[in-house]
């Protein structure tokens, strides 16, 4: 389980990161969204793993630590606010410039 | 309401944003959002004037406890910090009343949403809290970057939201590292832990150095400093303005977490790299200054060395010094706005050669007299508060290990910095124009004049209350350099009951 969800980042995160490194927008933006489920991933182990385990606290029983899933759903929120708005500005750099690189029209 | 004194620098902007949203026209808005940072300058003078007492004032939200809700911790920097960012407000959105705001949607909403994130980032005191404020400002902030549109607007904005979200994704990865090691995600509760064996020291290291990364990309140290200058210097010029304190977010973000969770646990973290990088920032800097072919451009660069003169201090941080860097950070961050202000000011009224340095049609004379006053603070030299913020920088840091470099660097750049604003202020101020067709300058409006004269008055200002002022800074500075006193004023003694108001 651990070993299967520490593969998943990492994969996550190096095409994350491989696409970030690109020079047109819209890999760019692909490679945030995959480097943000990495991250959303990560968020969500840092309260351990456990299996079939409710996140309420009550007498006896084993529970998930409540926390991180609120923390995912609220990096979730802003990760994919923030994405929509790169999303517009890319085509708006494409539409003004007609170009879709990272710095657009920066010779002409 | 004085208990709940410490939520109202947030609540009132948001309030107003809230208010815009609902009525559209711009008469309106206008009014709604001057009303607004007239009240939320209010309420942060009174802050920090209650503040000034010594107490922390811990504001739990929804009156759960620290460390399992959030709470606003209220010292004297942030105090300071929130009516630092309310004077800044109120002259930038004047400057923008008078025309600016006009030039694209939703101007006011996002300008208040914008100082919401900022007075949040200066007064949370848990670390989640404090990424989402983060968050809160950069959306406004990539929002006003691009208002009033044009390529270079558009260009600029994608480098920037594109590295700000790396930097929001380490610095979730920072928290989460933080939470699953220390099991919280409150500053002086983390401190509290650290203290305590039977964490994984090593893996708590690496985490606020993540964190420390990302404080420093908002920042602008130098390996990450490379997207400021064309971003400020793209902005329109009362949004550039606004932006001359969000660096300054990063930096008492360092402070803070430097002086409460680093200094009792780890003190060797920062030790070494940080002064290093902070004084090839300022040579970065300083030769960007010489490259500049705006005004706007200038300021971004001067922006970027006053960030990397301040951000010398957490590696050296004791009281003198920090006293010493709250004073220049204060006046810094005025001095910059007010030149960005300059700037909109010689650009309209030089028509269509704008603030490039070149020959155009004349300023007014009180113009070219702010931008002398502002290029002589900036530059550093006496009377104004540049230069007094510069000397207390100088002396304070000559003592520390790299003292003669830090004096030799900080200099050096001086120098160069006047001589680029000397060489450029004359021909934009008095190099006549090609074609003898003498134009009357364009005429100014009141908003603009007063925003800009406000900000430039501080220049003078701040260096004839030097003395109050630095008393003040000692005062902010030694209470910050407690951290005992932090963690025990936010999670309180083990057993007294929690409420909100005021606690030793």
């Amino acid at each position: 389980m651990e070993a299967l969800l520490a593969t998943a980042i990492a994969v996550l995160t190096a095409c994350g990161v491989f696409l970030i490194l690109r020079a047109r927008t819209f890999p760019v933006l692909l490679g945030l969204t995959l480097l943000s489920y990495a991250v959303n991933l990560f968020l969500f182990a840092s309260g351990r793993l456990h299996l079939d385990a409710p996140p309420l606290i009550r007498a006896g029983a084993s529970y998930t630590d409540p926390l991180p899933q609120a923390l995912v759903l609220t990096a979730i929120v802003i990760g994919f606010g923030m994405t929509g708005y790169l999303a517009m500005l890319a085509l708006r750099a494409l539409a003004e410039s007609g170009d879709d690189h990272v710095d657009a029209g920066k010779d002409s | 309401m004085r208990a709940h004194l410490p939520i109202l620098p947030i609540l009132i902007p948001f309030a107003a944003a809230l208010l815009q949203m609902a009525c559209t026209r711009l008469a309106w808005q206008r009014a709604i959002g001057l009303a607004a940072t007239v009240l939320l300058l209010l309420a942060c003078i009174w802050l920090t004037a209650l503040s000034d007492d010594g107490l922390l004032r811990v504001y739990a939200l929804g009156d759960w406890p620290a460390p399992y809700g959030i709470v606003l911790v209220v010292d004297r920097l942030a105090a300071m910090m929130t009516l630092l960012c309310a004077i800044l407000g109120l002259a930038t959105l004047l400057y923008a009343s008078a025309g600016f705001d006009a030039r694209g949607q939703h101007f006011h909403p996002l300008f208040q949403l914008q100082l919401v994130g900022l007075c949040g980032a200066f007064l949370t005191g848990d670390l989640f809290n404090l990424f989402v404020f983060f968050e809160v400002m950069l959306l406004a902030s990539y929002t006003l970057l691009a208002h009033g549109g044009g390529l270079a607007r558009t260009r600029a904005g994608i480098s920037y939201v594109v590295l700000n979200l790396i930097g929001s994704a380490l610095f979730l990865i920072a928290l989460g590292l933080l939470y699953g090691t220390l099991g919280t995600l409150n500053l002086a509760d983390m401190a509290s832990r650290l203290a305590q064996p039977g964490h994984d020291a090593a893996l708590a290291r690496l985490a606020f150095a993540l964190l420390i990364a990302v404080f420093a990309l908002k920042a602008g140290l130098l390996p990450l400093s490379f997207w400021l200058p064309p971003t400020y210097g793209a902005a329109g010029a009362p949004v550039a303005a606004l932006f001359a304190i969000m660096t300054k977010v990063g930096i008492v973000a360092i402070l803070r977490v430097q002086a409460v969770a680093l200094a009792p646990a780890m003190p060797d973290l920062l030790a070494g790299w940080l002064t290093t990088l902070a004084l090839a920032t300022v040579v970065f800097a300083a030769l960007g200054a010489l490259t500049a072919d705006r005004l706007r451009a200038l300021a971004a660069w001067l922006v970027l060395l006053s960030a990397g003169s301040l951000l010398l201090v957490p590696a050296a941080a004791d009281e003198r010094v920090v006293a010493a860097a709250i004073y220049y950070l204060l006046q810094s961050t005025l001095t910059g706005a007010a030149f960005f202000l300059v700037a909109g000011l010689i650009a309209v009224q030089r028509g269509d050669c704008g603030d490039d340095f070149r020959a155009g049609p004349p300023t007014t004379a009180w113009v070219k007299l702010a931008f002398l006053v502002v290029a002589a603070s900036a530059a550093g030299l006496p009377p104004f508060a540049g230069f007094v913020g510069k000397l207390m920088l100088l002396t304070a840091l000559r003592q520390t290990e790299a003292g003669t470099a830090t004096w030799i660097v900080l200099l050096g750049a001086g120098f160069l910095v006047m001589a680029a604003l000397a060489r450029q202020g004359c021909i934009l101020l008095w190099k006549p124009p090609l074609e003898r067709t003498p134009q009357p300058a364009a005429a100014v409006t009141w908003q603009r004049a007063t925003a800009t004269l406000l900000l430039v008055a501080a220049a003078p200002l701040l260096a004839i209350l030097a003395g109050p002022l630095s008393d003040y800074a000692q005062r902010t500075a030694s209470q910050l350099q407690t951290p005992g006193a932090y963690v025990a004023g936010v999670l309180g003694p083990p057993t007294a009951a929690t409420s909100n108001g005021a606690r030793r």
